[in-house]
């Protein structure tokens, strides 16, 4: 295509700089990389290349240039909004083969990192020495410190300790022409512009990150959970409302519906109630501070309707409450052959009013919405069940979906809290901001990444082709299914 | 297929829970060597694709682990994808002569204890004699690695071992609490017919009739695992009606693969809705050994076994039975006993079935993994459910020179109750 090399030969020269074991070139290597954790919409690369050093990438990145390839970064490949997935055409640079722990600096608070480093091995390596790292994602387990960075991802403690980009304090990025820079550094704030916050949710758009420097938090004295059922999300929605409205920060506030608990249930064996709705509340600090919140919190939640409120009564229980949160989103899996992960924000104090709007257009349509999400901040997760086997529930899902995000910035929210903007919501980001807006981040990051090599189509809604229906499960333009024009 | 007519395969939503717990995916961190892109391979092959060499190489470097099964959330039957992954494979013919052979050997020969008992014999001979000695230094196992690799695996047996077989009934000492089957399993029966007698000795000191039904063949675990499913169903089915002939209702198991083999019959059958009705009837009644018993109160008393042993948890036992606890638990009520968990404990050891003589780089990359978090419990003891791990893990052991001595849980407990040492050999 274009003069390209082609690829087989940019594959050799790949293979040696990586490793032929690390180049995928073949139709069933390739297929395994066809999407991240979204699933609906695939493109298959036409290499895959997993480099081991920040000097590989950096060689990697000029390789595919001067091929005239667009390059996709990918972590772990958890992302659900399809920020992984690549383009036609594209070399993926996988970073999971770099996943080092290369210094830790406990007195300082600080650890450096490998982007392929799993978010929970970071807690896990300095745990022992009383330490933690704060954000936590529902796929902490698997998704990678790289990805984090990509999507300033969140998670359910955010509430209290903010996101990735409060966390990052400095970062290596391989830059479009395989130029490495520094960002950032150990000490708390480094003068001239914050390039890091430009960096932190730049869904792969600025660069390549090859090395991370986190802040390390100590463990709180004292971890109290609870657990709180009520008849239905109105009355939850109401507690959540009431709880941060009494001056109480709770670490974390999440909140299920009748939907999610079923689900969760199902993944665990956890015996919880078959209720309308339910609240996993964590309070961290020191052990008066949090045993005068938890009671506060306790009463009011009462007040506000709960049926039943329940303490673990070991570590282990702990684990286990939070195990059937955290895996939440997979096990909707068992009541449904397949789902949407929607993401979006709305004021805290119109949960319960949005959620029962969500429900009412999920009935309109035929469809069912399991709702589990960060309460605290108002940050919204509706799956949006389907089968797609079934004609036209596929595409209705999307329109609930998509319907959804829309009603969500109509209440003064945002399409995306922190699953990141992807291929699947670049659609909507025009029914965010104006043309001013878009055009001022797209200024942004061609000052990073001029000739939009890095994760293009991402983010930015592309314009619309003559006779191209926009949108997740658009119709692709002819012109561009057949070859003739290349869109990136 | 599972239950909802609907192929497995296509209930995973790519969370990718899986990846972390994974051997092969933690080793080199590649996409299409973890379940996930398993599973993605196996879709194209269900939607029509003919196997290639290197959908074949990413199936074949599965371990069967089963580690991923236990940390889905979605609750995707990754076990039943893997084996219809590799039937489909078994059928294409796509696999080289060379591959194909050594497969065909080794299933002519693992499955059929009467064949491994003479090839025990032949062993035996070949380092008596001197022989191996010799084939040793003319370096004709590294000219034929496979012997070196077998040699090297194979525990040091007397011929009295080899060749001594169970007593097909076991009374119960004391009053009888019930009457049970025990499974005598293929590389247990020949390579550690100890485990067998301590398991009929502990049943009996516990108050339970013990059965041998006679003419026991392979359960089949073994060619089911691998993709070839005839061969299984036949083998199964044969010894399913030797076992059902005994009359029991509990039929105990004390190789962690042959027992998350049998407990799990139903899918192997389920084109075949009587022998489907059978063999799920059949599967109820199917125990491991440990479990049974730490759901019973100990008569026998235990005397003190004094020393540390690290437990060993085997992947069919841990990740595909879900039995966590029952071993522990026998083995800490033992007095003196201090148990020790082995880091990293969750992933396997790289035994995996035939895995350790057809995947021989990765199973050592695993085995010397394992061998090293063992030593680093700094305990003399291990004990160890499978006889595939055991013969593992001691393998590499005795490569990196370390002296650890391995037990089957049962070992230990019989040696308890009968208060004598520690069993078992090592290296």
């Amino acid at each position: 295509m274009n003069g390209r090399a082609s690829v087989s030969e940019l594959a050799g020269r790949m293979a040696a700089v990586v490793g032929a074991r690390n180049c995928f070139s073949e139709g069933p290597d390739l297929l395994t990389y066809e999407c991240d954790g979204l699933t609906h919409g695939r493109t298959r690369p036409d290499l895959v290349v997993l480099p081991g050093s920040t000097e590989e990438v950096a060689e990697v990145v000029r390789l595919a240039r001067a091929a005239g390839r667009p390059i996709v970064p990918r972590g772990s490949g958890t992302g659900l909004s399809g920020g992984a997935r690549p383009v036609p055409g594209s070399v993926v640079v996988a970073l999971s083969r770099m996943r080092r722990i290369l210094e830790v600096n406990l007195e300082d608070g600080w650890v450096r990192v490998e982007p392929g480093v799993i978010n929970l091995d970071v807690t896990k390596h300095v745990s022992p020495a009383g330490y933690y790292y704060a954000p936590d994602p529902s796929s902490q387990s698997i998704c990678s410190i790289g990805g984090n960075v990509a999507f300033n991802s969140g998670g359910a403690h955010c509430l209290k300790y903010g996101f990735t980009v409060n966390h990052v304090l400095g970062a290596r990025v391989v830059l479009h022409d395989g130029k490495v820079v520094d960002i950032g550094g150990p000490a708390l704030d480094v003068p001239g512009h914050d390039l890091l916050a430009a960096l932190v949710g730049s869904e792969g758009m600025v660069g390549i990150v090859t090395e991370v420097t986190l802040r390390l938090l100590r463990k709180p004295e004292t971890t109290r959970t609870f657990f709180a059922t009520f008849p239905s999300t109105d009355e939850g929605g109401e507690a959540v409302s009431r709880i941060i409205a009494a001056g109480i920060l709770p670490a974390a506030i999440e909140m299920m519906d009748r939907l999610a608990i079923v689900a969760a249930k199902a993944a665990t064996g956890l015996d919880w109630p078959d209720v309308g709705a339910a609240l996993l509340m964590d309070a961290d600090g020191p052990t008066a501070e949090v045993e005068d919140l938890s009671e506060r919190a306790v009463k009011i939640a009462r007040e506000a309707g709960a049926l039943e409120l329940r303490l673990p009564r070991s570590e282990a229980e702990r684990q286990l409450m939070w195990k059937g949160r955290k895996s939440a989103f997979a096990a909707v899996g068992r009541i449904s052959p397949n789902y949407m992960v929607e993401d979006g924000v709305i004021p805290r104090s119109e949960i319960a009013s949005v959620l029962r709007e969500i429900e009412g257009m999920a009935k309109e349509r035929g469809l069912r919405v399991a709702n589990v999400f960060h309460a605290g901040d108002g940050n919204l997760h509706p799956l949006v069940l389907y089968d797609a086997r079934e004609t036209g529930q596929e595409e209705r899902a999307e329109h609930l979906g998509g319907e959804i995000l829309r009603m969500c910035v109509r209440r003064g929210g945002s399409i995306t809290g922190e699953h990141g903007v992807g291929s699947e919501k670049a659609a909507y980001m025009a029914d965010m901001f104006g043309d001013d807006d878009l055009d001022t981040m797209k200024r942004v990051r061609a000052a990073f990444d001029p000739d939009c090599c890095f994760n293009p189509g991402k983010v930015f809604p592309s314009s619309r082709l003559c006779g191209e229906k926009p949108g997740p499960g658009g119709v692709e333009h002819p012109a561009v299914k057949s070859g003739e024009v290349y869109r990136w | 297929m599972t239950g909802s007519g609907r192929h497995p395969a296509l209930d995973c939503v790519h969370c990718g829970f899986c990846l972390p717990v994974c051997p092969t995916w933690t080793a080199w961190a590649r996409e299409p060597d973890s379940p996930r892109g398993r599973i993605e391979i196996a879709r194209a092959m269900l939607d029509g694709a003919a196997p290639t060499a290197e959908m074949v190489s990413h199936l074949d470097s599965c371990l069967g682990c089963m580690a991923c099964l236990a940390a889905c959330p979605s609750g995707v039957r990754y076990d039943v994808v893997i084996e219809e992954a590799r039937a489909r494979i078994e059928a294409s013919g796509v696999r080289t002569s060379a591959d194909a052979g050594l497969r065909s050997l080794l299933f002519s020969l693992f499955p059929h204890p009467g064949r491994l008992r003479v090839a025990a014999v032949f062993l035996w001979l070949w380092r008596i004699t001197g022989l191996r000695w010799l084939t040793r230094a003319l370096g004709l196992t590294r000219l034929v690695p496979f012997l070196g690799r077998l040699d090297a695996l194979a525990p040091d047996l007397g011929l009295a071992e080899i060749t001594s077989s169970l007593p097909a009934s076991t009374p119960a000492t004391g009053e009888r609490r019930g009457r049970v089957a025990l499974v005598g399993g293929c590389v247990q029966r020949v390579f550690f017919p100890g485990v067998n007698e301590a398991t009929l000795r502990v049943l009996s000191a516990e108050g339970y009739e013990v059965v041998v039904p006679e003419g026991q063949g392979c359960c089949g675990a073994l060619s089911v695992h691998a993709g070839r499913d005839e061969e299984a169903r036949a083998m199964t089915r044969a010894l399913v009606e030797r076992l059902e002939a005994s009359g029991a209702d509990t039929f105990l198991v004390n190789a962690a693969g042959c027992g998350s083999h049998l407990k799990d019959l139903g899918h192997l059958f389920h084109a075949d809705p009587a022998w489907h009705t059978r063999a799920t009837a059949f599967s109820r009644k199917v125990k491991d050994v440990t479990e049974f018993l730490a759901a019973v109160a100990p008569r026998a008393p235990r005397h003190p076994i004094a020393g540390k042993v690290a437990y060993h948890s085997p992947c069919h036992l841990g990740h595909a039975q879900g039995i966590q606890d029952p071993p522990r638990a026998l083995l800490r009520a033992i007095p003196g006993l201090d148990l020790v968990e082995v880091a990293e404990g969750d992933q396997c050891c790289g035994s995996a079935g035939i895995y350790n003589l057809v995947q021989v780089e990765a199973s050592d990359e695993l085995g010397a993994r394992k061998a090293g978090n063992v030593l680093a419990t700094g305990a003399p003891f291990l004990a160890s459910a499978n006889p595939g791990c055991t013969l593992q893990v001691l393998r590499v052991l005795r490569e990196k020179g370390a002296s650890v001595q391995a037990a089957h849980p049962i070992e230990i407990l019989d040696a308890s109750i009968r208060g004598k040492p520690f069993p078992g050999g090592g290296g």
